[in-house]
């Protein structure tokens, strides 16, 4: 039962990280892109967990804290580059 | 107009970046025998920093970390290069590596690897790489 309920769960995050996929290809404004690649790093978490449930194994879960950082730098990169327009500045200005 | 800063980021990342740093270390060393490595902690650590850049700005974190990139890298070479090219002095063949049980006071039995030498040199090889492609990449002017 449990078995046939994850790999639902799997066809499902595969279904939603389509249409995250759909939406950074055609989303209008910027921050849709960028919401979208976040909601697609924390998918990846979730397949990434369900995945290792599946193969009864916990080598990957040092993976799953690895694309959480990295999906968060990202985001806070894009946050900064939509709030002032460049990613690394050589002087603060304040 | 408004002022901006980034007052939520650098409160955060005082937190976070200990954590991300000792991660880092926590994946160089598990590498042996579990998913890590060399490659895999030297880009964490070039992670951490890149999230110093973004909050703060370049010349604060040159003040902070007075580090020469292109010389990390070439430090790394060194090390990759010499554990290598050691197993030569031992007429065995190139990229031989040895290691040895050893009972250390706390830590107790380990086993202790030169190949651990050998993933160092590639840590601070992707880190001088990653972080002297960002900062030529990123610098506005």
């Amino acid at each position: 039962m449990i078995d046939i309920m994850i790999r639902l769960a799997l066809v499902f995050c595969s279904i939603s990280m389509l249409g995250l996929i759909y939406r950074v290809i055609k989303g209008p404004s910027v921050a849709d892109r960028v919401i979208a690649l976040d909601a697609i790093g924390v998918n990846l978490v979730a397949i990434t967990a369900l995945i290792s449930i599946v193969l009864n194994s916990h080598a990957f879960l040092e993976i799953i804290l690895l694309i959480g950082i990295l999906a968060f730098i990202g985001t806070v990169a894009f946050a900064k580059y939509l709030e002032k327009g460049v990613i690394i500045e050589r002087e603060r200005n304040h | 107009m408004r002022k901006t800063n980034n007052l939520i980021l650098e409160t955060a990342i005082k937190v976070l970046l200990f954590f991300i740093v000792l991660y880092s270390v926590y994946i160089f060393t598990a590498g042996h025998y579990y998913p890590g490595g060399g490659f895999i902690g030297g880009l964490m650590t070039a992670g951490a920093i890149v999230l110093l850049l973004i909050t703060y700005d370049i010349k604060t974190v040159e003040e902070l970390l007075p580090v020469n990139y292109r010389i990390l890298t070439a430090i790394g070479l060194l090390f990759a290069i010499g554990t290598s090219a050691g197993s030569l002095l031992f007429n065995v063949p190139f990229l031989t590596h040895a290691f040895g049980d050893v009972h250390l006071p706390l830590l107790g039995e380990l086993s202790l690897h030169t190949a651990t030498l050998f993933d160092l040199g590639v840590y601070f090889v992707v880190v001088g790489v990653t972080m002297t492609i960002i900062q030529t990449i990123g610098e506005d002017e």
